[in-house]
């Protein structure tokens, strides 16, 4: 498939003697907002991992626009926000703006320097996640929230085609969360394709166009509809998960 | 050092005798060689201390002190110019410290320990051995920046000069290691290599700055000037600017407090720079 963005086929893991992941195969095509989830422990954040080349996996293939993940170079097409980004030291000293430039780090060649188009390129990066007033402001002076989005901005600066977040919301106020949840909506509508991990089923049950269920193996790969059903046919993961597959279905 | 004739001369008029011996004290050719190299130093080893510090790595210039310690031993036993052996000890020692960490699988701090005390085991076994050079090797242990030669003076220099200007050339990718290594990776940035450069600029600066404080205090101008420019609470390039303009402040005020007072310069260097630092956390806790 030309659209194919993500290829993980007959893919395990281990940690040591322990088995984290066991023949796990799915795509994800251009546009989807896949959400992938599963209990504590389920491997999901591992999965991301070996997606994005941080781990090295025993077995199987990953292929990111069609090249192997040993071989691919072109990371300025890759956004991420890792798990627990906004644990970060409050007294590190950087501002936004600089948070935010790093994303331009990956199409950059030795030695590396911003030009007045990449300044402009953050400042509308800034801008598009609403923290273009904050610039100057020190990423530990921010609120959860706020520097989630700052996370964000720097994941969009370099213009990705595809935006890998893991567990974005931990710590983040319920306010928060939903303009949070608003802001990746609109990037998907336009045209950036999302893999969310998370642990919140209810949540990215009601934004994913397609779920993944991991728990060690895949148990479930499908469209929102197919989810609802299949979680009715075998069992609630929780009673909010039901609550909103129904208010979707 | 001190003209003591100066000194005792303070009753007829103290702040003219001061100021005569501040211009003196600029004519000295040991002086003016340790003002450039503690300078440059003193810029090499706060540059590199805002990463080591964030990355939380500052006692990793102390694990290298003490490897150093090994070759300057190794150096004076066979006669070799020990700034060279201490280098090349420092060098090895920190790919060592890599090799353990990456192949025996031990936490970075396991292997700084490991490393430096073999090597500083083997120094003081060479010293007990020799049993000449007792006084040479304290020169190295404490610093002797005003009985700096002229070749160590060139390769201090020119070796902080090739530290801060690696620091330059990798400046943003070493703000994004520092910041968030697993980001850093799927930006492409190859972070064992970084990690890998980290280490030997560090290596090499702590031998730098040997003759400047000493082995037993070279990692003091790594940590403090580093430590005390994030009291601050700026941007990252601003607290590079102000770690390294403090670290030029305390390592010239040091100097020139020694000379005055004839106080021991490497000490003076590490006390003025503990002051500062504690200046600028009392000054945050009453602002914040």
């Amino acid at each position: 498939m030309t659209d194919e963005v993500v290829a993980v086929d007959g893919l395990n893991f281990r940690f040591g003697r322990v088995k984290v992941i066991s023949d796990v195969s799915f795509s994800v095509c251009e546009g989807d907002f896949l959400g992938l989830i599963g209990p504590n422990g389920s491997g999901k954040t591992t999965l991301l991992k070996l997606i994005l080349g941080i781990y090295s996996f025993n077995q199987g293939s990953i292929k990111l626009f069609g090249e192997d993940i040993g071989a691919f170079k072109k990371w300025s097409a890759i956004g991420y926000v890792p798990q627990k980004a906004t644990n970060i030291d409050e007294a590190f000293p950087a501002t936004v703006r600089e948070v935010t430039g790093m994303g331009l780090l990956s199409e950059k060649r030795f030695p590396k320097s911003f030009s007045k188009d990449d300044m402009d390129r953050i400042k509308l990066s800034m801008e598009t996640v609403e923290m273009g007033d904050f610039s100057e402001k020190r990423i530990g002076e921010l609120s959860g929230g706020q520097q989630q989005r700052v996370f964000i901005a720097r994941a969009i600066v370099s213009n990705p085609k595809i935006l890998f977040l893991d567990e974005p919301t931990t710590g983040v106020d319920q306010e928060s969360q939903k303009r949070f949840y608003g802001l990746l909506s609109r990037l998907n509508r336009d045209g950036i394709t999302i893999v969310l991990v998370s642990h919140d089923v209810g949540r990215i049950t009601k934004y994913a166009t397609k779920i993944a269920s991991l728990n060690q193996r895949l148990d479930f790969y499908g469209t929102h509809a197919e989810f609802c059903a299949w979680d009715a046919k075998h069992h609630h993961q929780n009673e909010q998960t039901h609550r909103i597959c129904l208010h979707r279905g | 050092m001190p003209n003591t004739t100066i000194k005792t001369s303070k009753p007829i008029g103290y702040a003219y005798i001061e100021d005569k011996m501040f211009y003196e004290m600029l004519t000295y050719g040991f002086m003016q060689k340790a003002f450039i190299t503690g300078s440059v130093i003193a810029i090499a080893c706060s540059l590199l201390g805002v990463f080591l510090v964030l990355r939380k790595y500052a006692l990793i210039g102390d694990g290298l002190a003490h490897i150093s310690f090994g070759g300057v031993a190794f150096g004076l036993l066979f006669s070799l110019m020990p700034f060279f052996s201490a280098l090349a000890f420092a060098l090895i020692g920190s790919i060592g410290i890599i090799k353990l960490r990456e192949n025996a699988r031990l936490h970075g701090d396991t292997a700084i320990g490991i490393v430096g005390h073999a090597s500083l085991g083997l120094g003081i076994f060479i010293v007990s051995m020799a049993r000449g050079f007792n006084v040479d090797i304290l020169s190295y242990l404490f610093g002797s920046i005003l009985a700096i030669k002229t070749a160590e003076v060139f390769m201090s220099v020119l070796l902080a000069a090739i530290v801060i200007l690696l620091i330059i050339l990798f400046y943003h990718d070493l703000f994004s290691l520092t910041f968030d290594e697993q980001s850093a990776k799927t930006s492409g940035i190859n972070a064992n290599f970084l990690n890998t450069v980290i280490i030997t600029l560090t290596a090499i600066t702590v031998v730098s700055s040997m003759n400047v404080v000493g082995l037993m205090l070279a990692s003091s101008l790594i940590i403090l000037p580093a430590a005390s420019s994030l009291q601050l609470r700026q941007s990252f390039k601003k607290t590079l600017f102000f770690s390294a303009l403090i670290a030029v402040f305390c390592v010239n005020t040091g100097l020139i407090l020694s000379f005055i007072h004839d106080w021991a310069p490497s000490g003076t260097i590490v006390v003025v720079n503990t002051l500062v630092f504690l200046s600028l956390l009392f000054a945050r806790s009453i602002i914040s």
